[in-house]
């Protein structure tokens, strides 16, 4: 037991509440600090919120983040262009695809490189697989929190066979770097891409199958609907993007607005919801689950023969290794020389590009003095953005309420602390 | 002072009678939570236990001697003495249930005319275990726990014992042996036919009372980590889901014996396929109880959790009207059969 020593001054406990702006007058409020993780179930990785509760009701809100920081962007800074791309591995590392082809569209845009068309269908398909699976994991995750164990295991098998096909494609489960500046990192198999095409109608049942546990239930609706509510003006005001965003009925989508790769040139559409609840946006991103596959069957249908990654001369993807594995042979001097190559061939300027990630719009904004490389990379991360817009929508709710909310933004700390 | 020899065997055949419910009960904790691991994973698409004997049939010692060599941790900030005691509380409260319970016409440890009160008010009562543990255990998730089980009782009490009276007046008796007696002799041969709002009510009644899912609200490991049980180890931690399952057991005897005939099968049954009248009475019983077992286990595979507040407002707005409903259609078949 802690015993106060008589005599002596404790010092004072920083408080929290002093910066709050609530009664103290009322003798009926009895606030109740919670420190809720960042080692909790539900917070999803690392995120710790300093809640301020009345009985269960959410009074005040604090997130604190920084639990899982590694310099990403920091480290970018000492890496040539083709070195980084496994960083961004890292960054939502549940749909990796997404950020590869985020970071290798920025370079590609800056240097002016276009991939050829097998290499951006394989890019589009292997970023709807990712998003799908990431998607699975979000439904899993939102599910657990709420109570639904099952959905979770379900959607957990799901996972398990796009990651498979990730393995098939590129050897890699998760960490993947497949997309590469340039194109992809290896031309995928006939057979693979018939497995996934056999996937599909697979897929489009057991989504089915999710809606019939969670859609048509009763708890399930009461839990989710009417939960965490924000308009479209204010998602936009507080910078929410991806599924957060078009639950509230705007239909933003980068893939739409500002195409790349292989978007342009296949069908799908983007589903909006309209209340902005909790519901609209799980109804949103099971929506996008579909149209996913949708474009995963446009893309193996319409994919083009030939290369997968363009060939430039001095190449910053594959080449590289392959020369840089070369230059063992020759000594150490041979590769420092071919890696300050580099320099010669990226031009200076700053430029942002965005992909649409899984959790949202995912920015990379990079400016380049020209020594090969990057300045400054700065990642805009869509869960860090989200997190900032969970006081808004916890107010007046639940305990109960605040992990279904954490659950509808779909964070992750990976890419939120970066 | 010597017992007379009566005295003597009335005790002696008491304390083996205790034994025996106790020794099957416990048996029986251990082996549900098998049985729910192994039949929730194969709902889930996975195999459960496999590894501890074959089909990890001896999961359940292995669990048992893993919980008593753990280490037990009494927290600093805890209230060392009611933290030690409310386990056991959830426990007691929980087996002095099975006391009162007949488990053949002729086999109960104690034939008590209130049998059914007796139940409600020991059931209420291991509710007292769960606050207290909340409360002494210093921890704020703990004391969440132990305050929303404070509120489900609340509400739950009451359409729960509403919902029995229909029970009772139409067994006009306390009496379990008496209500399975009532329903033998009845024209529908179990209770749930002409109560099965009442059913409703109880089943619904019987999820919140036992804290299992979808109510599961104290313990929800995905807001309050594990609830009242957060602080607790080792074999305390296993007391408690002693305490869980053997509640469990209770609740779905009590539905067995008060809504679908106990032990009996209803005549019209007998009559339809006149086999299964060789079915010895407790084999009867048992298997309705599994059934009522297998799903409490079915549903908690199936729903999501409900929030505090909608459960009580569940229970205010929607179960006690339908259980006050049901003791009034009770009470008017009452009266047009003995009118």
């Amino acid at each position: 037991m802690k015993k106060e020593e008589p005599g002596v001054l404790m010092p004072e406990k920083k408080s929290i509440y002093k910066e709050i702006t609530y009664s103290f007058e009322d003798p009926f409020f009895s606030p109740f600090e919670i420190q809720m993780g960042p080692q909790h179930p539900s917070t999803h990785g690392v995120l710790k919120l300093r809640l301020i509760l009345e009985g269960e009701k959410i009074v005040d809100l604090e997130p604190v983040v920084g639990f899982l920081h590694r310099g990403v962007e920091k480290l970018a800074e000492n890496m040539n262009y083709a070195q980084v791309l496994p960083l961004t591995d890292r960054l939502d590392y549940i749909s990796a695809m997404n950020n590869n082809t985020g970071y290798a569209l920025v370079v590609e845009r800056l240097l002016g490189i276009e991939p050829p068309p097998r290499g951006k269908y394989l890019r589009s398909m292997v970023c709807e697989l990712a998003r799908i699976a990431s998607h699975l994991l979000w439904l899993a995750t939102h599910a657990l929190d709420i109570g639904a164990m099952t959905v979770f295991l379900y959607c957990f098998r799901e996972r398990e066979m796009i990651l498979n096909f990730f393995e098939k494609i590129c050897g890699a489960r998760l960490t993947v770097s497949y997309p590469r500046i340039g194109g992809v990192r290896l031309d995928v198999e006939e057979s693979v891409l018939e497995e996934i095409y056999n996937f599909i109608p697979y897929m489009y049942e057991k989504i089915e199958e999710y809606e019939g546990l969670l859609s048509e239930n009763r708890i399930w609706l009461d839990r989710t609907k009417g939960v965490g509510v924000i308009t479209g003006e204010e998602a936009l005001a507080y910078g929410l993007t991806g599924p957060s965003l078009r639950g509230s009925g705007i239909p933003y989508d980068v893939r739409k607005h500002f195409p790349y790769d292989a978007y342009p040139e296949v069908e799908f559409e983007v589903p909006v919801g309209k209340n902005g609840d909790t519901y609209d946006r799980y109804w949103v991103r099971l929506q996008e689950m579909r149209q996913s596959l949708r474009i995963v069957k446009q893309c193996i249908e319409k994919m083009p023969e030939g290369p997968v990654c363009a060939e430039l001369s001095p190449d910053l993807d594959m080449p590289l290794y392959k020369r840089a594995y070369r230059a063992e042979a020759f000594g150490e001097s041979t590769l420092i020389a071919f890696l300050n190559e580099g320099a010669q061939i990226v031009p200076k300027g700053e430029l942002y590009s965005a992909v649409e990630g899984a959790k949202g719009e995912l920015g990379f904004y990079l400016v380049s003095d020209g020594s090969g490389k990057p300045y400054r990379l700065h990642i805009r991360a869509p869960s860090f953005i989200h997190i900032s817009a969970l006081k808004k929508l916890s107010q007046g709710h639940f305990l109960a309420d605040l992990v279904a909310i954490i659950g509808t933004l779909d964070i992750v700390m990976g890419e939120c602390d970066r | 002072m010597a017992l007379s020899e009566g005295l003597f065997w009335a005790i002696f055949v008491t304390l083996l009678k205790i034994a025996v419910v106790l020794g099957i009960v416990l048996l029986h904790a251990a082996y549900t939570v098998y049985a729910e691991r192994k039949i929730i994973g194969r709902m889930q698409a996975r195999l459960g236990p496999m590894e501890v004997g074959p089909y990890g049939l001896l999961q359940p010692i292995a669990d048992l001697v893993k919980l008593l060599f753990k280490e037990d941790i009494i927290p600093q900030e805890a209230h060392k003495v009611i933290f030690q005691m409310a386990p056991l509380l959830v426990l007691v409260f929980a087996i002095t249930n099975l006391s009162v319970i007949p488990f053949h016409p002729s086999f109960s440890i104690a034939d008590v005319n209130l049998g059914v009160l007796v139940i409600l008010a020991f059931a209420g009562l291991g509710t007292y275990g769960i606050i207290l543990a909340g409360y002494s255990s210093g921890s704020k998730y703990s004391l969440l726990g132990g305050l929303r089980s404070a509120a489900q009782i609340l509400s739950y009490e009451i359409p729960l014992g509403l919902s029995l009276a229909g029970v009772i007046l139409y067994a006009e008796s306390f009496r379990l042996q008496d209500i399975v007696a009532s329903q033998a002799n009845s024209l529908f041969g179990m209770n749930v036919i002409p109560q099965i709002l009442g059913f409703i009510v109880f089943l619904i009644c019987a999820f919140a009372e036992t804290n299992r899912a979808p109510f599961d609200l104290p313990e929800a490991e995905s807001e309050l980590v594990a609830g009242y049980i957060t602080e607790y180890s080792g074999f305390r931690m296993g007391i408690f889901f002693l305490g869980e399952y053997i509640s469990m057991y209770v609740m779905a005897l009590l539905i067995s014996l008060c809504y679908f005939g106990g032990w009996t099968l209803p005549i019209w049954l007998t009559t339809l396929l006149p086999f299964i009248k060789v079915i010895p009475p407790t084999l009867i019983l048992i298997l309705k109880v599994y059934f009522f077992i297998f799903l409490f286990i079915w549903v908690r595979a199936t729903f999501p959790r409900y929030r505090f507040d909608q459960l009580m407002s569940i229970s205010w707005k929607v179960l006690i009207p339908l259980a006050l409903l049901n003791f009034l259609w009770i009470a008017f078949l009452k009266w047009r059969m003995l009118t």
